[in-house]
């Protein structure tokens, strides 16, 4: 299978990232070159195969670890906010959300 | 003494708690080799900094209170966020980031004792195998400034082989860590997924990346792997509840009897495996002659020491390479959507709307590898292709981690070539990612297995590049590798050599 | 259940309720959900999705979600697993929501509660699809034009990362009743079982309906969901319009779109929001810093023994044991304050159908009108216990137990307010303590009934001596003659007489 054009702009902007057509164009040959490698991966049976998400679940259950309903972080919103782009009264800038 | 940035860190470490030089003036003689910043290796530096903390590691030192590695300078890839030096990944969408806090690895290392000497340039957002991909410009191979230094952890690899630093962090998630080593003729050390906490490390590819070590030798790694690794209950939900161990203390174990596994998958090219010639060689992904016999001969080597060497089968190589490039991009498309200019960083300055926004800002952030490595992550996770990619990808996964548990009865410890070829000339695969993504066809297995694997000197190569072994041992078994490479070490000296000038 | 038509429609709702619940940290950070904090003050690093930070999970929020599944008869999940849903929204700092999407942590289940259907009450019960866990999302604050010189939202991520438990019905509800009814047991039951604190207009039970209408029996029709439903009132109103909205729509011919819209209180009226072009592909995949969730049996087993008594359980206890009418038992299982009130009271004075009626009518009547809760009444249950006991032992009649009960209600009386804790209330038993107030009152207000035969045989003599026309007509057959003299008879024994005796002594006299 390959990729459209029409399949690399809509996922240009389910990840939002505004490409120029010229990289529109790189992006849809080198992504289609690089399925050229992933058929292979298709062929492979995997009937009856549990995805493994973290890798030491091959020898041992992994499961979730749970920390006790303690609060413990002071307020640090001047030393969390010293790299933001746009901070007015404590609240972040953005250009306005109609809803 | 002016050879301090020639020494190991374990001599460093003896020097300065035997009183001999003050973490200051270590400290001092590596700041003043960092001045003009050779090989474009370092991306921040802040001597007020560094000298802040080696005077209190002197105060430690002088009140018996010192750690193991006081006063013993390192550089950290620009992936673990530190509070006191800017962090960007490599990325401009970062310029000028400060973090609110120090990774757990990066806190470890101080708590250790070892003093910061500045970030290291990398891959952006450590996407890549040549530092190419890094908006700071690339890192040069200090044994040719002409060729990369590998990646993503290539500015980590340079300043250890160029005698910047002692030793360096690095990160690896498909091989940036062990395949830089072996480009740069250093040390380095994965250690299994789960060891070392991520909390801290800007996340590429979350079900892989792995903290660890660069340094010259396998002691020095052992050394900063005892202080790096550790349980991080309170911080990171993947890192293993696991005591942190002292790799240092199996170093000098004999190895006779030690089983090394060959996977005849990863010889061929023409040359036979020279240990089983009956043996049909398997086509592998066009190892270079001179890699091939730098490999034997290191095998050559452990036979020597008492090693025996076992034919094994990893019959799932090659596929390791797609199931790598789904799962990786995948999880990196999501991982780096927080990047939307609106709690830190960079931000567009034109834009109609929020989505113009983000579009432009995301645009003007990201170089091409990144975009491309997101734009594919999306696509293989959109609607009516999850169970065609993503989650056919992590079921092979599983058949490539079985396939190393079935080795792993008639082995001990796993050797092959870290890479194809030694170091390549700026621009050679330029244009072509691919090129780049079937080079790492032996790091990601293990990286997809999450086993701990290493890159050892091993010789040299086409232009007197140096090659790299890599070892790759079961879950846990880090105190193993260490152990086969330092006796190895003992033996050879592929690790001492250094670039011409150091 | 059986389906309402509107002007010849089946009316189809569905819901989905995202509680916060009351723990005291957030999800997957230490960060304090305290409501009301200075903008991002409550937000860490973690929160704000700085670079490097992970996610760690709450005990306790794990723990609300048990008891929320084994609250509705549901499954609870041995495994359940986390997952990201991404999009982009400037209140989701990650760029992604953490929930749980294949694998929910509570499945199935279902929610019962009582309905007024004409004369008779009907049970009706809604299924449950499942109940999964997920982090809240901060706020977009619009209203203020001023910020960065105007055209701008303010962003406030101290909401991001508050635990919630979003619950998802079937689509069995049939009519705008039903949904609100459906919605306040649920209220009843996450605010009963202390997971969430129910406060709606704080945000902390908010409500989704899908709504659709069909011909009966024809296909689901379109669904369009109306969005944060934050008072019983305005739900109603949305739902109504909303079903007339899209009748009429199709009515002139019109397809309904699949939409999600607002209700605006002020209009009475519903109106799409400006949907996210691509929210249709959320590009859900499991969360790689979030291992699976596993919850073992002795855990469930645990909560399920320390669960406090269910709502609908306990009405069932209330028919049974003290023979209560299913009515009385549902209203006196509104609160858990109610019915502890009640259970003191009908014990102490074993009369419990008279302690329900004093409850549901006296007590929570002066409550409503001074806008108290049970907790804060005058009169303690020991005090209305020995009010009843005084009344069944026809020491005074209901009409002066009602003055016993105005006087005591006073608020000047409230620190006479005899103090018993609810749980020391011996079956049987009342307090002297609370008898005696009672009796000082009636005392002092001489309503004491008259019981003395001797003393009102004199009254009701003198009574008839100076009626005998009524007598004459009594006799005469008309019985109405009788309250002639029961009026008389009443009022020269100045109220005090006992009117069951005053009956009995003139059939006697005149029979």
């Amino acid at each position: 299978m390959s990729l459209t054009p029409q399949d690399i702009a809509r996922i240009a902007n389910l990840a939002r990232l505004e490409l120029k057509p010229d990289e529109s164009e790189r992006m849809l040959t080198q992504i289609n070159g690089f399925f050229g490698i992933v058929e292979a991966m298709q062929a492979v049976d995997t009937t009856g195969i549990e995805p493994m998400a973290h890798p030491v679940a091959a020898i041992q259950d992994i499961t979730l670890r749970l920390r006790p309903d303690v609060v413990s972080e002071p307020n640090q919103r001047d030393l969390n906010q010293r790299s933001a782009p746009a901070v007015e009264r404590g609240l972040f800038l953005v250009p306005k959300v109609i809803e | 003494m002016s050879d301090l940035h020639q020494l190991s860190v374990k001599a460093l470490a003896d020097l300065l708690k035997s009183g001999q030089v003050s973490a200051v003036e270590v400290a001092t003689r590596f700041l003043a080799r960092t001045g003009g910043n050779p090989h474009n290796a370092f991306l921040d530096i802040d001597s007020e900094v560094t000298l802040a903390q080696a005077r209190a590691s002197d105060a430690k030192l002088a009140d018996g209170t010192a750690g193991p590695l006081e006063g013993v300078p390192v550089a950290h890839k620009d992936v673990f966020v530190t509070r006191d030096f800017a962090t960007t990944a490599g990325s401009k969408i970062l310029s000028g980031y400060r973090s609110p806090f120090d990774a757990t690895v990066v806190q470890r290392l101080r708590t250790a004792g070892m003093v910061t000497l500045g970030k290291l340039n990398c891959d952006e957002f450590a996407m890549g195998s040549a530092n190419e991909n890094s908006a700071y410009g690339p890192v040069q191979n200090p044994w040719d400034t002409s060729r990369v230094p590998g990646g993503s952890s290539g500015g980590s690899a340079a300043v250890v082989a160029a005698g910047l630093a002692p030793a360096a962090t690095g990160t690896d998630t498909g091989g940036s860590i062990r395949q830089p080593a072996s480009f740069c003729g250093i040390t380095g050390i994965k250690p299994t997924y789960g060891r070392a906490s991520r909390y801290g490390m800007i996340a590429y590819a979350s079900s892989l990346d792995q903290a660890g070590p660069m340094a010259r030798s396998a002691e020095d790694c052992a050394l900063l792997l005892s202080a790096m690794c550790g349980p991080d209950l309170d911080r990171d939900s993947t890192s293993l509840d696991m005591p942190a161990e002292d790799f240092t203390a199996s170093l000098n174990r004999p190895i006779e009897g030690l089983r090394i596994g060959v996977p005849l998958e990863w010889w061929g090219n023409g040359v036979q495996c020279a240990w089983f010639p009956d043996m049909p060689a398997r086509r592998s992904e066009g190892v270079q002659v001179e890699v091939q016999i730098a490999i034997e001969n290191a095998l050559k080597e452990f036979e020597k020491l008492g090693a025996k060497l076992v034919p094994i089968s990893l019959p799932r190589t090659e596929l390791s390479i797609p199931v790598y490039y789904i799962i990786a991009p995948a999880e990196a498309s999501s991982n780096l959507s927080r990047f939307d200019g609106v709690k830190f960083g960079h931000r567009a300055k034109d834009y109609t709307d929020l989505v113009d926004m983000y579009k432009k800002t995301r645009a003007e952030g990201f170089g091409n590898e990144v975009k491309r490595r997101i734009m594919t992550g999306a696509y293989v996770l959109s609607h009516g292709y999850y169970d065609a990619y993503y989650l056919q990808a992590q079921k092979i996964r599983r058949m490539i981690a079985d396939d190393f548990q079935r080795a792993f009865t008639e082995c001990d410890v796993i050797a092959g070539p870290v890479a194809p070829s030694v170091a390549w000339k700026f621009g050679e695969n330029a244009g072509d990612p691919v090129a780049d993504y079937l080079a790492d066809i032996f790091t990601l297995p293990a990286s997809l297995a999450g086993l701990p694997a290493m890159s050892v000197p091993a010789g040299f190569g086409a232009q007197g590049m140096p090659v790299g072994l890599q070892l790759i041992g079961n879950y846990f078994k880090e105190a193993q590798l260490l152990n086969a490479a330092h006796r190895l070490q003992q033996a050879t000296d592929f690790h001492l050599r250094q670039p011409e000038g150091i | 259940m059986t389906a309402k038509l509107v002007q010849g429609y089946e009316v189809v709702i569905g819901f989905e309720t995202h509680t916060q619940l009351s723990t005291q940290s957030k999800i997957f950070s230490r960060a304090s959900v305290a409501f009301g904090a200075e903008p991002n003050t409550q937000a860490c690093a973690v929160d704000m999705a700085l670079p490097g930070t992970l996610p760690v999970m709450n005990e306790g929020a794990v723990q609300r979600a048990i008891e929320f599944g084994l609250a509705i008869n549901a499954h609870i999940a041995e495994r359940s697993v986390f997952a990201r849903k991404n999009y982009f929204y400037p209140d989701l700092p990650k760029g992604y929501q953490i929930s749980q999407f294949e694998i929910p942590v509570v499945q199935g289940g279902e929610v019962s509660f009582f309905m007024e259907e004409g004369q008779e009450t009907v049970r009706k019960t809604v299924r449950l699809e499942r109940a999964h866990l997920e982090e809240d999302a901060g706020k977009s604050l619009h209203e203020d034009s001023a910020l960065g010189g105007g055209g701008q939202s303010g962003i406030d991520l101290n909401r991001a990362g508050t635990p919630l438990l979003e619950i998802v019905t079937q689509p069995d509800m049939r009519s705008s009743d039903e949904a609100v009814a459906y919605a306040k047991e649920l209220h009843k039951i996450v605010t009963w079982i202390g997971i969430c604190d129910g406060n709606m207009q704080e945000g902390s039970f908010r409500c989704d309906a899908n709504v659709s209408v069909r011909k009966p029996g024809a296909e689901l029709g379109t669904r369009r969901e109306i969005k944060n439903l934050n008072s019983f009132k305005f739900m109603q109103q949305a739902i109504d319009y909303e079903v007339r909205w899209q009748i009429d729509q199709i009515e002139d011919g019109h397809t309904i779109q699949q939409a999600t819209v607002l209700f605006d209180p002020d209009t009475g009226e519903t109106r799409a929001m400006r949907t996210k072009e691509d929210a249709a592909d959320y590009r859900y995949f499991p969360d790689p810093d979030l291992p699976p969730l596993v919850i073992g049996r002795d855990w469930v087993e645990r909560v399920k023994s320390e669960m406090a008594e269910l709502p609908r359980v306990m009405a069932e206890r209330f028919v049974r044991d003290y023979a209560l009418p299913e009515y009385d038992a549902t209203q006196l299982t509104q609160s858990k304050a109610v019915a502890a009130y009640f259970e003191a009271t009908a014990k102490a004075c074993g009369q419990p159908k008279l302690a329900s009626n004093w409850i549901m009518g006296e007590v929570s009547r002066r409550l409503n009108t001074s806008e108290m809760a049970i907790e804060q009444a005058p009169v303690s249950a020991a005090q209305l216990a020995a009010l009843i006991g005084r009344i069944s032992d026809n020491t005074i009649s209901n009409n002066a137990a009602r003055q016993v009960f105005d006087h005591l209600w006073q608020p000047k009386i409230a620190e006479l307010v005899v103090s018993d804790s609810l749980e020391d209330v011996t079956a049987g038993v009342i307090a002297l303590a609370a008898l005696k107030q009672i009796d000082d009152i009636i005392e002092a207000k001489g309503l004491k009934q008259m019981n003395d035969t001797g003393e009102l045989e004199k009254i009701i003599d003198d009574v008839l001596a100076a009626h005998p026309k009524n007598v004459e007509e009594f006799k005469a057959g008309n019985t109405k003659a009788l309250n002639g003299l029961v009026g008389p008879i009443m009022k020269a024994s100045k109220g005090k007489a006992n009117p069951g005796q005053v009956n009995a002594l003139l059939m006697k006299k005149l029979g």
